[in-house]
């Protein structure tokens, strides 16, 4: 981890003192325990800001969308492929933006730490030894690293960024998983209750859109639903127009989405939103054998056709 | 009768194409074919023209069941305005069945100028099935 965090600040330093980049986008150290934020380097001396982590979240593409200047960027296996599907797309321009590539460590779930905590509050925190020791006023507790991670890093195929500029450290190996397995009971289920489950789940929204806000696909000026000429679907927190809401972002990160999980670690309301992009992933891989953001050249299947596509759905 | 009392019978909206659907349902009413009374028609320019939302929005509005019906592939008059179509509809009907939408309430066929007995076919069995299935209730914003 050490190895990686220094050759991120070694590629940084060169690729600012040779002028390069104007700016390096990455990560410090936050202000709480088990936080990182994002941060902004333009001067070579101040690459020793930049860490490397499991708290490295956020997925930093959502930066580089329309920067005038060129562009360095930190990047895990998911946020390179976000960066993939923003440049074939033309919101990213490859000729401004360096691909810092990091392997992956998997990253910890704030979510499942503070179910541990059970109100306590985090003072400090440390990883070592694959092993995570959480202290607080009058609590120390060591759990196995393995029991915080992100689901979406428990099926992760790509911890090492498929496309990049710069790789710092070692290539991790890829864990061979079962991409779909999260889903399985949910599919195998009758449609009343995928109904009644995505009912309660959905039901809890409450329209912050902070997950539209995180997806580094999101990056539409205007949103649907944000859309008043005409107005497609309502604005309220009604069940239909919820659904419908998340219905149809999924629709539209269809062939695009990479699973990063952001959405899922933004809502405030804990609710799994990769349970409903991750269909369309299967979806994509099922119908038109394709995965997001591997490649710089391949359309993605809503971009193409065949005239033999799947059509067992048609009269 | 007073209302409570009537039948309920399902309301399909139907998105026809009018190079071919669209002809395809006049030549089952010239000829004379029966079919059930149940489809309300939009004529759209080609099934590519059928934006998703279209369908949604229907499904919100409370229609029983949505048909969508182009030119066989191959026979787009805008060569593949079907065939971009038919991705769209594979990804919308799996994503909608997956949330939990019965799969009946949405059909889509390819049905030719020539073929209005397919026509009335088509509509018999999506009626059928909406039938089967009972009002629409998911996804209709009350
Ligand atoms: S939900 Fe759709 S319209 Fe809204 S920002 Fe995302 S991709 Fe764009
Ligand atoms: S939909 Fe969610 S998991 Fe997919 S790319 Fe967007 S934020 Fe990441
Ligand atoms: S982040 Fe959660 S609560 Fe906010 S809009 Fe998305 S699903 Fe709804
Ligand atoms: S013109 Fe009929 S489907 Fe395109």
């Amino acid at each position: 981890m050490h190895n990686v965090e220094n050759s991120i600040r070694e590629a940084a330093k060169k690729l600012l003192s040779e002028k390069k980049v104007d700016l390096i986008v990455g990560y410090e150290r936050g202000t709480l325990p088990l936080r990182t934020t994002p941060c902004f380097v333009d001067k070579a001396e101040d690459v020793r800001k930049l860490v490397w982590n499991e708290n490295c979240d956020a997925n930093l593409s959502k930066y580089l969308l329309s920067r005038k200047e060129n562009v360095g960027v930190v990047a895990k296996g998911c946020d390179a492929r976000s960066i993939a599907v923003c440049i074939f797309e033309k919101q990213i321009d490859k000729e401004k933006v360096v691909i810092i590539g990091a392997p992956c460590l998997g990253l910890i779930d704030k979510k499942k730490v503070k179910a541990k905590l059970d109100g306590r509050e985090l003072l400090e925190a440390t990883i070592e030894d694959e092993q995570i020791r959480l202290k607080g006023e009058g609590f120390e507790l060591v759990f196995p690293k393995k029991d915080f991670i992100c689901n979406s890093c428990l099926t992760c195929r790509h911890r090492n960024p498929p496309i990049y500029d710069v790789f710092t450290g070692e290539k991790v190996s890829e864990a061979e998983v079962d991409e779909f397995g999260e889903i399985a009971d949910l599919e195998a289920k009758p449609a009343k209750e995928r109904w009644e489950h995505f009912k309660e789940e959905l039901d809890k929204c409450i329209r912050c859109y902070a997950c539209r806000e995180v997806c580094p696909l999101c990056y539409c000026k205007t949103c649907f639903v944000d859309q008043t000429m005409p107005i497609w679907f309502g604005k309220t927190n009604d069940l239909s127009d919820t659904m419908i809401y998340h219905l149809v972002r999924a629709f539209h990160v269809a062939g695009r989405c990479v699973d990063c999980g952001a959405c899922s670690r933004a809502c405030p309301m804990n609710i799994n939103l990769r349970e409903v992009v991750k269909k369309t992933e299967k979806i994509m891989k099922e119908r038109y054998d394709y995965t997001a953001g591997l490649s710089l050249e391949k359309i993605p299947p809503l971009g193409e056709f065949k005239i033999d596509d799947s059509q067992e759905f048609i009269k | 009768m007073k209302p409570a009392e009537k039948e309920w019978t399902p309301k399909i909206l139907a998105f026809l194409c009018n190079w071919c659907s669209y002809a395809g349902a006049d030549l089952a009413g010239i000829s004379r074919m029966q079919y059930p009374p149940n489809i309300r028609v939009v004529r759209v320019p080609c099934s590519g023209r059928v934006n998703p939302y279209f369908i949604i929005k229907a499904l919100q509005r409370g229609w029983d069941g949505v048909l969508v019906s182009g030119c066989h592939p191959g026979d787009c008059h805008y060569i593949s305005g079907n065939l971009v179509a038919r991705r769209r509809f594979a990804v919308l009907k799996d994503l909608l069945e997956y949330l939990g939408i019965e799969s009946g309430r949405l059909n889509f066929s390819w049905v030719s100028a020539a073929e209005g007995e397919k026509f009335a076919t088509v509509v018999k069995e999506v009626v059928e099935k909406v039938k089967a299935l009972g009002p629409a209730e998911r996804l209709v914003k009350r």
